[in-house]
């Protein structure tokens, strides 16, 4: 009891003290001299400014992506950035969805690329989510808590691995596999990136389930056995629904994360800007394309310009999902006081 | 009444072994995927691979400038990402109050983690090469020594991009200090600088350390901002120069000039060499080098992480 006072009497004094300034005379009635008041404040600023930094960079990329992004607009325009229309010799015209930036007749469309991003990802979403989810449940609620303990930081550890390591395996091992088994269209393709990903994205799943099935309050599951259910019962419909919005975030944020992958989908795609939905073609995604073409271009080409307006789209994407992210979590902390 | 009944959920059991099935392979999987580096790169790893150069167009010889590079680079990023991480870290949890501000701020960080670090390689190319270099040339009329790809801006950039990881864990770390020990400081006349020294800040140390070993191992492995940074297919010098105080000069790493980069040369060498089978060996080798550097680091990050969570527990 006494205690609890004596923490409640120091917050509302710690509370009063006004935010940017250093009474002359401290909480005990001492005096504060001059230069401790001015160095304290000078400390202030100075970590402030710090801190504003991350604000600062988050500005100066949107800036800069920007500025140098829409003044691929002045030359291409925002409708070839979507399809072309090309005069044949008998003048008819065809309208032709193809990214040759490079050929004497330009073409930058990039729906051949985002559906290249989105052929790798989707797939390597729903793989991850299966997975992902499994193992996210398999450490929260089956493992026995000794395990958890160094399970969990196994599968982060994987997390760690270098996207250029598996980007390079898919390359070596399983292009060769998929070859054997599936006989693909391409032995590079946009299921050979999606497995690669998978790697990436289901520790970032796993991780993320965990932690939010992890944070439900034991009461529940209590609750739920006392009421007689077995545990596949209470994981499937008291666990799962209560961390349902923890884990669609985890897989908003896989997905945005395999949409912004740049080594695996270069290395194991196949880098063709193929228009298909076939999932065993080659693709060229978004990131891919300026990964292998940013280094040749020269600065200042429509070329170059229209390498930043990809990752202008590449960058809206990614903010898009991880702020939605972050706002179903956000929801969840508040509604999970229980 | 009967509470001890035996379950039957057979459904109920199936799934779980499947669910329990599916972990065990997937560990079985990760384990096979690093049983293949180890089992393939073992071989050729030698002290010469380690430290020679590439020799007869990248088919013999070593990784050694690659590895120096990575080290270099890594180097230069933890001296401009830590500070800054941590500084801002500092004034998040102690000085600011829950404020719009530092609201934004703490959602830009979080922004800042989820950016594609290929769109990090695009603001590196228009901010740090493209403004800031150019800017520096023109006003020192150095004619073109740093608007250029080079191991400043690639440090640079990858600064920025571990950023997150160095603010977050400095974060929780501070948030772990007790506000106990913070009130006691204060109660025997402490500043609030003088707190933060003394008491907050060595308590921290661990928490703040394990972020700058995942930092370190994040931006070693990180090989899409570096494509057009400044990472180079092969370099016959190292990116070093002498810097001479009179008559002593002692050798310290160039940023103005460019460097191979571990997790570059892989690529490099898997895709766009001459002869990607005959390299084969010194991919693999490659590898196994830059898994065993980032799982070194990670499990030191973990074991701190672990041990700083128990003395914390204690307190």
């Amino acid at each position: 009891m006494n205690e609890l006072n004596t923490e409640t009497r120091t917050k509302t004094e710690v509370e009063e003290l006004p935010p940017f300034e250093m009474k002359a005379v401290s909480n005990f009635g001492k005096k504060i001299s001059l230069a401790t008041r001015v160095r304290e404040k000078v400390i202030h600023y100075f970590f402030a400014v710090n801190g504003l930094m991350a604000l600062v960079f988050i500005t100066l990329i949107f800036i800069f992506l920007f500025k140098e992004g829409f003044r691929a607009l002045e030359h291409i325009g925002l409708l070839d950035f979507i399809y072309f229309d090309r005069t044949d010799i008998n003048d008819s015209v065809s309208r032709v969805f193809e990214w040759y930036p490079t050929s004497t007749e330009e073409r930058y469309s990039l729906i051949p690329l985002i559906i290249g991003s989105l052929l790798t990802a989707i797939p390597a979403t729903i793989i991850s989510t299966i997975i992902g989810v499994a193992v996210g449940i398999y450490l929260a609620e089956i493992a026995n808590p000794k395990a958890r303990e160094f399970l969990k930081p196994a599968i982060e550890l994987f997390a760690g691995i270098p996207t250029v390591v598996l980007g390079f395996l898919m390359l070596v091992v399983g292009a060769t596999l998929l070859d054997d088994f599936l006989d693909p269209t391409n032995r590079l393709n946009a299921f050979l990136a999606a497995l690669g990903l998978s790697f990436v994205i289901i520790p970032i799943i796993a991780s993320l389930t965990e932690d939010s099935l992890h944070s439900i309050p034991d009461d529940l599951r209590m609750a739920s056995y006392g009421l007689g259910a077995t545990k596949w019962q209470t994981i499937s419909r008291v666990i799962l629904p209560a961390g349902f919005s923890g884990v669609s975030a985890s897989i908003i944020l896989g997905f945005g994360r395999a949409i912004g992958e740049t080594m695996i989908v270069l290395m194991a795609a196949g880098n063709a800007a193929n228009l298909t939905t076939d999932i065993f073609m080659s693709v060229r995604t978004m990131t891919a394309t300026i990964a292998a073409e940013m280094g040749e271009v020269s600065h200042g080409s429509d070329h170059y310009f229209a390498l930043f307006f990809i990752g202008i789209v590449l960058f809206t994407i990614t903010f898009i999902l991880n702020l939605a992210a972050e706002v179903i979590i956000n929801k969840m902390r508040k509604k999970n006081t229980f | 009444m009967e509470i001890t009944k035996k379950s039957n959920d057979i459904t109920g059991t199936i799934f779980i072994n499947i669910v329990r099935i599916v972990f065990f392979a997937m560990i079985f999987l990760l384990f096979l995927v690093l049983a293949n580096i180890f089992i393939e790169g073992i071989g050729i790893i030698s002290v010469e691979f380690i430290f020679d150069s590439p020799r007869n167009n990248m088919m013999e010889g070593g990784i050694g400038p690659a590895i120096f590079g990575t080290l270099a680079v890594t180097f230069i990023m933890v001296l401009f990402a830590v500070p800054l991480g941590v500084f801002a870290a500092i004034y998040l949890n102690e000085y600011a109050r829950d404020t719009f501000l530092t609201r934004v701020i703490r959602t830009s960080v979080n922004n800042l983690a989820g950016v594609p670090s290929i769109v990090f390689g695009l603001f590196g190319l228009g901010f740090f090469i493209l403004f800031i270099g150019k800017g520096i040339d023109e006003v020192l009329e150095t004619g073109l020594l740093f608007g250029q790809p080079c191991l400043l801006w690639a440090s640079s950039t990858l600064a920025v991009l571990v950023l997150p990881i160095v603010i977050v864990s400095t974060l929780e770390a501070l948030n772990s200090v007790p506000k106990s020990h913070r009130d006691a400081s204060y109660g025997l006349g402490a500043t609030k600088w003088q707190t933060i020294k003394n008491v907050v800040l060595p308590q921290a140390r661990p928490g703040i350390l394990t972020g700058t070993i995942l930092a370190i191992s994040r931006g070693a492995g990180e090989t899409a901002p570096v494509l057009f940074l400044g990472a180079a297919f092969f370099l016959p010098n190292l990116p070093v120069a002498d810097l001479c105080i009179g008559d002593y000069c002692i050798t310290m790493i160039n940023p103005a000039e460019q460097f191979m980069y571990l997790a570059y040369h892989i690529f490099i060498l898997a895709t766009q060499s001459s002869n990607p089978t005959v390299t084969l060996p010194i991919q693999y080798g490659a590898t196994l080098v830059l898994i065993t550097l980032t799982f070194l680091l990670n499990i030191t990050a973990i074991i701190f992480r672990y041990r700083f969570r128990k003395v914390i527990g204690k307190i």
